[in-house]
């Protein structure tokens, strides 16, 4: 246990002294939150939607009147058919197509759960990722307005519109309320994983890893010796980066934020663990580099942060399961967002529990103290 | 087995096709000064390496401080210091830290690491710089601390892989007075080194060719045996 404090104490050393690390652990962060959260939010002003009315009732043409309503919807068409609407899409003239089934209105005062179809363009997935995110808390809103204004008898209580589509937790439609906290998630957990892969290879090339290989150190030391201080350097970034989301984009935090930094501990551990895992088997920060990009792209690519997992095939969204990313995407939105409690986020914990065990035993053990 | 401090037996080292130590056998008596010669790439940090457990034996047995190297090379770790041929102390850190740092891994006490820091301190004169991080030090003074933070635990054996290297005269006086004061404390002191001169200093060296242990015995031995005035002389009659 001494022996711990004392590599935990030289790492914290070191880091206080180095100079680079200082800007980047706030720079950094706060910059790319602005920029991407910023950049990607641009794009998206406009959404063009082709609505499919097949049941033509007072409650269908409200919901339409509601999209239309909406000025960042622009309706290109409203076809009878979804083949008509279908071409449109094809020549990509349409982001989004939404079709109202026959009997919607009858089987919602039955209390039927009718189903809406939100059919999304993917070759503008961002436009149409964000115009779904719109497009759902439009009908969530219709929805409950609708169950609050009938009061009639007939109408069940368990009526609501089910909408094949996932849901976005964002009633205000704030693009940025929806990105930052993911880029949040993801710029923690990357920038923890390349600070903490580089730092063992650096000592590998500049030697004092051998120096410590000669003492009778056991390999779990080693490896928390790096693991503690890279998590709380992972720590402060988390809470940069929500002091930063908080002042600048002024994102709701709903849920506790104690559970944020509780499940972002299991997250960094996962995560410092994978690199650390990394540099075991890298001679140089080069090598690092290369391997820490190979899982950092996987990782962002199918986190869920540009592409919803829900829009992803079968096969790709069981690659999202290893991927801590995906998890602390989703649990940062579920609690800041939708202000969710451990109880709804006890998947990702789970996950991300095992993702921590599997990476940090797979580290000590790939530690070799010999060659 | 127990009367030495380091036994070694047909121990080789081959990466791929390439044998760097082949089949070397020698022992080394406790409080003995082993000089370990031999050219640029002959082996030595290859056989070194192999004693102390950072690296695994191809083939051949060896025992440091009664402990097997194939099996038992943690337990060698706690009664062995090591100084790598290339400086191996944190440079971003003072010299207190680093004997803090070493001191606390190899488990010593507070009280015996801020013992020792004095000592070394005193003994080094590094009282002016102590506060300084290591890398504004000069090349000597380095290498004067890296071997006393190796040896910040008391081991029985301390291996030094070229601790001269690149270090004026003066320095490497002073350095081998340091050698033979920690000799006559009882320790055993196996060194690597490219200076014939040095090769004197030594109670006997061994002197490896291409991977392969060509000589072995006091300096006076093999000068008389190699008919030669000078180390220098020996060595280039067995380089050749
Ligand atoms: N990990 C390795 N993989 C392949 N070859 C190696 C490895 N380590 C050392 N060698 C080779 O083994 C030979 C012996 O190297 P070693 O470092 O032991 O020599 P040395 O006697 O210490 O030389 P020097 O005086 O330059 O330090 C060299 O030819 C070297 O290239
Ligand atoms: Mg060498």
């Amino acid at each position: 246990m001494k022996i711990l404090a004392y590599l935990i104490q030289k790492e914290f050393t070191q880091i206080f002294r180095n100079k680079a690390l200082l800007p980047m652990m706030t720079i950094l962060p706060i910059v790319q939150l602005i920029v991407l959260s910023n950049a990607a939010s641009n794009e998206v002003k406009n959404v063009n939607i082709v609505i499919v009315d097949k049941d033509h009732s007072e409650q269908s043409r409200l919901l339409t009147r509601k999209v239309m309503a909406n000025d960042r919807f622009s309706l290109v068409s409203a076809p009878y058919n979804k083949e008509d609407a279908m071409e449109t899409m094809q020549k990509n003239d349409a982001d989004i197509i939404l079709e109202i089934p026959q009997n919607f209105e009858r089987s919602f005062l039955k209390g039927e759960r009718p189903q809406l179809q939100i059919l999304v363009n993917a070759i503008n997935g961002q436009q149409a990722t964000v115009g779904v995110g719109y497009l759902n808390s439009i009908i969530g809103r219709f929805n409950a307005e609708l169950m609050s204004d009938i009061k009639r008898p007939i109408v069940n209580k368990n009526a609501q519109i089910q909408i094949a589509s996932r849901n976005w937790y964002n009633p205000e439609i704030e693009y940025t309320h929806f990105m930052a906290p993911g880029i949040l998630a993801e710029l923690t957990a990357l920038l923890t994983i390349i600070l903490s892969a580089m730092n063992i290879v650096r000592e590998r090339e500049i030697g004092t890893i051998e120096q410590i290989n000669v003492t009778p150190i056991k390999k779990w030391q080693f490896i928390l010796g790096k693991l503690v201080p890279f998590l709380c350097v992972g720590l402060v970034l988390l809470t940069v980066g929500l002091i930063a989301s908080k002042l600048i984009f002024d994102i709701p935090i709903r849920g506790n934020i104690g559970i944020i930094f509780i499940y972002g501990i299991v997250n960094l551990v996962a995560v410092l663990g994978l690199g650390l895992l990394i540099s075991n088997f890298a001679n140089t920060q080069q090598q690092a580099i290369f391997v820490a990009f190979f899982f950092i792209l996987i990782f962002v690519l199918m986190c869920g942060l540009f592409t919803p997992i829900d829009s992803m095939p079968k096969w790709a969204q069981y690659f999202t399961l290893p991927n801590p990313l995906a998890h602390f995407i989703s649990v940062s939105r579920k609690v800041l967002m939708k202000g969710s409690g451990l109880a709804d986020i006890k998947m990702e914990f789970l996950y991300t529990f095992l993702l921590a065990i599997v990476f940090n035993s797979l580290a000590i053990w790939s530690y070799k103290k010999q060659s | 087995m127990n009367e030495y401090a380091i036994k070694v037996e047909g121990l080789t080292k081959r990466f791929g096709d390439f044998t760097a130590v082949d089949a070397i056998t020698f022992n080394v008596s406790k409080g003995e000064i082993f000089g370990f010669l031999g050219a640029n790439g002959a082996g030595k940090t290859t056989a070194m390496r192999m004693l102390i457990g950072l690296s695994k034996p191809t083939e051949g047995t060896g025992y440091v401080a009664g402990f097997d190297i194939r099996t038992e090379a943690e337990k060698i770790k706690k009664g062995i210091g090591y100084m790598s041929q290339k400086f191996s102390l944190y440079n971003d850190l003072t010299v207190k830290e680093n004997i803090r740092f070493y001191g606390g891994i190899y488990g010593l006490s507070k009280k015996q690491i801020t013992k020792k820091t004095t000592e070394i301190m005193e003994e080094l004169g590094l009282f002016e710089v102590a506060k300084k991080p290591v890398a504004a030090l000069p090349l000597g003074w380095k290498q004067r601390l890296a071997f006393a933070v190796s040896m910040v635990h008391d081991p029985e054996i301390v291996f030094l892989d070229e601790p001269t290297g690149g270090v004026d005269p003066h320095v490497r006086r002073q350095f081998w007075e340091t050698i033979y004061q920690q000799a006559d404390a009882g320790r055993t002191i196996f060194v690597t080194t490219h200076y014939m001169d040095e090769a004197e200093y030594c109670d006997r060296v061994s002197i490896m060719v291409a991977g392969k242990v060509e000589a072995l015995d006091s300096p006076d031995n093999l000068k008389n045996q190699y008919d030669s005035e000078t180390m220098d002389e020996v060595f280039l009659k067995l380089a050749r």
